[in-house]
């Protein structure tokens, strides 16, 4: 068969994922040592923000996941999105993805990965409600950004105060001030600033409600979420700021429990799922819970329990992600109870599938295995809770050894069942992704003191600069890790046992619980709309009148409040000023005219005094001195009563004013007055002192010398101030195309 | 129902109208006027024509979207600036020719300044003829 042509260039991007997993790998001799490497570039220097990155244990480890499982998820995407309207579409969020979240792992400022940060808060929302004809998809993707956005700005928050004490934003810079920052009162605004972004990121209780939901993206995103990105971004924050806000038992306390409860919840319910994607979903809420509890020791043993399990994770989680999207694929459905068998069918997928899920229940000889030992050795050496971090890993291990179970046994080994389609193997390039990485979970669990040594203990070191390692090893010999092992296998077949009672248990409690998460945060989006409907009905009522009378009284009160308070001696209102006798006839005439546009009954007459009266302004410009004010405020008259007019021409002709209103115009022509005296006698306090010719004399002596141009005013406009003069025409343009679209609203 | 009046007086006034906006514009930098007044000049003719004539002529005569005047006017105004900051200085500087003299002809600024003009002037043709429309 013939390939598409878009099929054969989506594989081909994988090229990108893939140079950069080269590039990395080269790096990887480098950091092993605890080395590092700074890139550096100017950005905005008047804020003390650069475009830092830095190459060091932490960053390459999480840079090698990320483009190392990039590379399958594309390939994999390339089969799996074929004949999708908006394939092109798909890579190019999917790279920018991918290059966000390095960015995210690389920047070495604060600021730099904030808005890497961001990145992958908006590309995982496009990529979530990438089916956007999809209403669900649409609510879930929305759901997304509000949690992981309103995390950010807290981030956002935290990272200005953690700079503001250290004086810098630079993260390998950081270290330095820890003491300092520790020490300060704002200590623990930071913290619990940096924890609502990681948190809500990383998906922890009570913010874990969004992860399930954001299945609704397609399988390589969700696999790509879920094992190497977005989710695991909270994590490698919480790990990159260890050395400066690690340590203390508020950041150890908060960890181990807020971990150890998210671990436990998504454990648990994972227990009750029967869709597979779901199941993997929860089993990631638990993956992520068991990280920040390692995160928050502070032992050798813990944080490297962190690093690896963060490798086992990715590795068995991205290829199993891979290997639901086959099954959906080649039959058609992803409930657990209408697929079994598979193995028959889909060879290459079953092996992917077996070797991962091996890993995730941890059976010897797999990375899995090595991973759960050292969780156990970290545990033990837990400074806050140990016991109750103890018990949380093992009966989370004990559940996922339950969910590999579930996931392999009867779906592949059981007997066969009719699915909507007939099972049959995915095209190569899809199986590649699932055998390779669930290969890598059996190799790396070979040869776990290489791993331990290339690739977890610079990363490791990254965190807990201190010379010992905690070695990866198979075989530790007879201890507490390896008893604990023990039991957890034996608690995983009897949970694998009971999984069909659990499940309707899970299920029942999930239904009885009176409120959910996910529930309360309907509850608030729809309270925020509703209070905003109330109080935008009640501000913008539609009335541009009644707008007019709010903003002139509160204007009158508020100045006339201010004024009161720092006058010296009470309210004293300036003298008035002498003016020849002709210049107050110009006064008279405006007032005239001023009485004129109140009593007019017809629209037209109005307009016209109106505009006397702005003329009568231009001529009070020309008299003082400033021609080119006249020339404009004349223009500007002539034109307004040009528009106003052809607009009056279409409107009905003005409404006597009923009686009853009366009261109204009243407290109209209060306020009028009470507003336009203010201003008079502002206008006058502010003229009547002495005025700085610092700005005048520095145009006057530069227009021309400097800038050419006789004309100030206009030298001020286009060459000065030019910048200000670009903003102000934008703002004419925007109000252009506004009017545009409401007339051609109008128009239809 | 077109007035027979305006019509035969718009023929010569539109024309007037327009020249005094350009002759506003080029004096602009050292005598009263400038792109803004002379935006206003110009609308203020075309607003005639249109009152006259009716919008549909202003177009044809116009041959441009006012909304293409806009962007053209912005794109000018922030050529004008580019050109400084191409030659390493900050953006927006005015640049002259002849350079060095005392007395130069022509800068960046009277650019900006045109850019200015067409902004002002598309902006207010797009409420105006659109308005008319309705």
């Amino acid at each position: 068969m013939q390939e598409p042509n878009s099929v054969i260039a989506g594989r081909m991007t994988a090229l990108l994922p893939l140079a950069l997993f080269a590039g990395l790998c080269l790096q990887v001799p480098g950091v092993v040592g605890g080395g590092a490497a700074y890139l550096s570039w100017v950005w905005a220097p008047g804020l003390g923000v650069d475009a830092d990155f830095a190459v060091d244990g932490l960053s390459v480890f999480f840079g090698l996941i990320v483009s190392g499982i990039g590379v399958f998820v594309v390939l994999f995407a390339a089969d799996y999105m074929r004949g999708n309207r908006y394939y092109a579409r798909f890579f190019v969020f999917l790279h920018l993805f991918l290059l966000a979240m390095l960015g995210v792992v690389f920047a070495d400022n604060l600021i730099t990965l904030f808005v890497f940060w961001e990145l992958t808060t908006l590309l995982s929302y496009l990529l979530i409600g990438f089916d956007h004809e999809n209403d669900a998809a649409r609510r879930h993707a929305r759901q997304a950004l509000l949690v992981t956005g309103a995390g950010g700005l807290a981030l956002l928050i935290g990272f200005l105060l953690i700079g503001g004490l250290a004086g810098t934003y630079r993260l390998s810079a950081l270290a330095e001030s820890a003491r300092a920052i520790q020490g300060h009162v704002f200590y623990l605004p930071i913290l619990a600033l940096v924890f609502t972004g990681a948190f809500t990121k990383s998906a922890q209780f009570p913010f874990h409600f969004w992860l399930p939901n954001a299945m609704s993206a397609p399988t390589p995103i969700s696999a790509f979420l879920h094992s190497a990105t977005m989710v695991k971004a909270g994590i490698y924050l919480l790990a990159r700021l260890h050395p400066v806000l690690g340590g203390t038992t508020a950041w150890m306390g908060t960890l181990v429990i807020v971990g150890g409860v998210t671990a436990l919840l998504g454990a648990v319910l994972a227990m009750g799922q029967t869709d597979l994607k779901r199941l993997l979903a929860y089993t990631t809420i638990m993956a992520l819970g068991i990280l920040t509890m390692f995160l928050g020791g502070k032992t050798t043993p813990a944080l490297t329990a962190a690093v690896t399990f963060m490798l086992v994770h990715s590795l068995y989680k991205s290829a199993l992600f891979l290997v639901v999207g086959i099954i959906d694929h080649g039959t058609g459905t992803r409930e657990i109870g209408r697929i079994g068998g598979l193995i028959r069918a889909m060879p290459a997928t079953a092996f992917g599938a077996a070797t991962a899920a091996m890993s995730m229940a941890g059976f010897p000889l797999f990375l899995g295995f090595v991973g759960k030992e050292i969780m156990y050795e970290g545990a033990l050496a837990e400074e806050v809770f140990p016991v109750f971090a103890t018990s949380a890993a093992v009966l989370c291990n004990a559940l996922m050894t339950a969910v590999a179970g579930t996931v392999l046994i009867r779906p592949f080994l059981g007997k066969a069942l009719p699915t909507p389609v007939p099972p049959h193997e995915a095209p190569v390039w899809m199986w590649l992704g699932p055998t390779a990485i669930g290969s890598l979970c059996l190799i790396f669990g070979l040869i776990p003191d290489w791993v331990g040594r290339w690739l977890v203990a610079p990363a490791v070191s990254a965190i807990h600069p201190v010379a010992e390692h905690a070695g990866l090893k198979l075989f530790h010999g007879v201890n507490d890790p390896l008893l604990l092992s023990i039991l957890t296998l034996v608690l995983g077949a009897a949970f694998y046992l009971v999984r069909r009672p659990v499940r309707r248990w899970v299920a029942a409690l999930a239904a009885g619980m009176p409120f959910t998460a996910d529930g309360l945060y309907a509850l608030t989006m729809a309270a925020t709309a509703r209070s905003a409907g109330l109080l935008t009905g009640f501000i913008q009522n539609g009335s541009l009148h009644r707008y007019l009378l709010t903003i002139l009284t509160v204007f009158t009160l508020t100045a006339t409040t201010v004024w009161f308070l720092n006058a010296e001696g009470g309210l004293v209102a300036p003298p008035l000023p002498s003016l020849p006798f002709w210049q107050w006839l110009l006064v008279a005439l405006m007032a005239g005219a001023v009485g004129v546009v109140v009593a007019a009954r017809s629209r037209i007459l109005a307009v016209c005094a109106l505009g006397v009266v702005g003329s009568g302004a231009a001529l009070v410009f020309l008299v003082f001195g400033a021609p080119d004010l006249a020339l404009t405020q004349l223009l500007v008259e002539t034109l307004t009563l040009i528009i106003v007019a052809i607009v009056l021409l279409r409107l009905p002709p003005l409404q006597k004013k009923s009686g009853g209103e009366l009261p109204g115009r009243w407290v109209d022509a209060l306020v009028a007055l009470g507003a336009g005296a203010l201003v008079a006698v502002l206008c006058m306090a502010a003229t009547s002192g002495v005025m700085d010719r610092q700005l005048t004399d520095f145009f006057e002596h530069n227009s021309y010398l400097v800038a050419h141009g006789r004309n100030i005013v206009n030298v001020i406009l286009v060459d000065f101030r030019g910048l200000d003069t670009l903003g102000e025409i934008v703002v004419v343009a925007t109000a252009g195309l506004a009017g545009f679209a409401l007339i051609s609203r109008e128009r239809r | 129902m077109p007035s027979f009046i305006l019509q035969v007086a718009n023929r010569i006034l539109v024309g007037l109208i327009l020249v005094f906006a350009v002759y506003l514009l080029f004096r602009g930098h050292n005598a009263p006027g400038g792109g803004f007044s002379a935006a206003l000049v110009a609308a203020t003719g075309f607003s005639l024509f249109a009152i006259a004539e009716g919008p549909q002529p202003v177009r044809r005569a116009l041959r441009l979207d006012p909304l293409v005047l806009v962007a053209t006017g912005l794109l000018l105004a922030i050529s004008a600036g580019l050109w400084g900051a191409l030659a390493g200085l900050p953006f927006l500087t005015g640049l002259w020719w002849p350079a060095g003299s005392a007395a130069p002809a022509v800068g960046t600024p009277l650019v900006f300044d045109l850019g200015v003009f067409l902004v002002v002037l598309g902006s207010i043709l797009t409420l105006v003829l659109g308005l008319e429309e309705i």
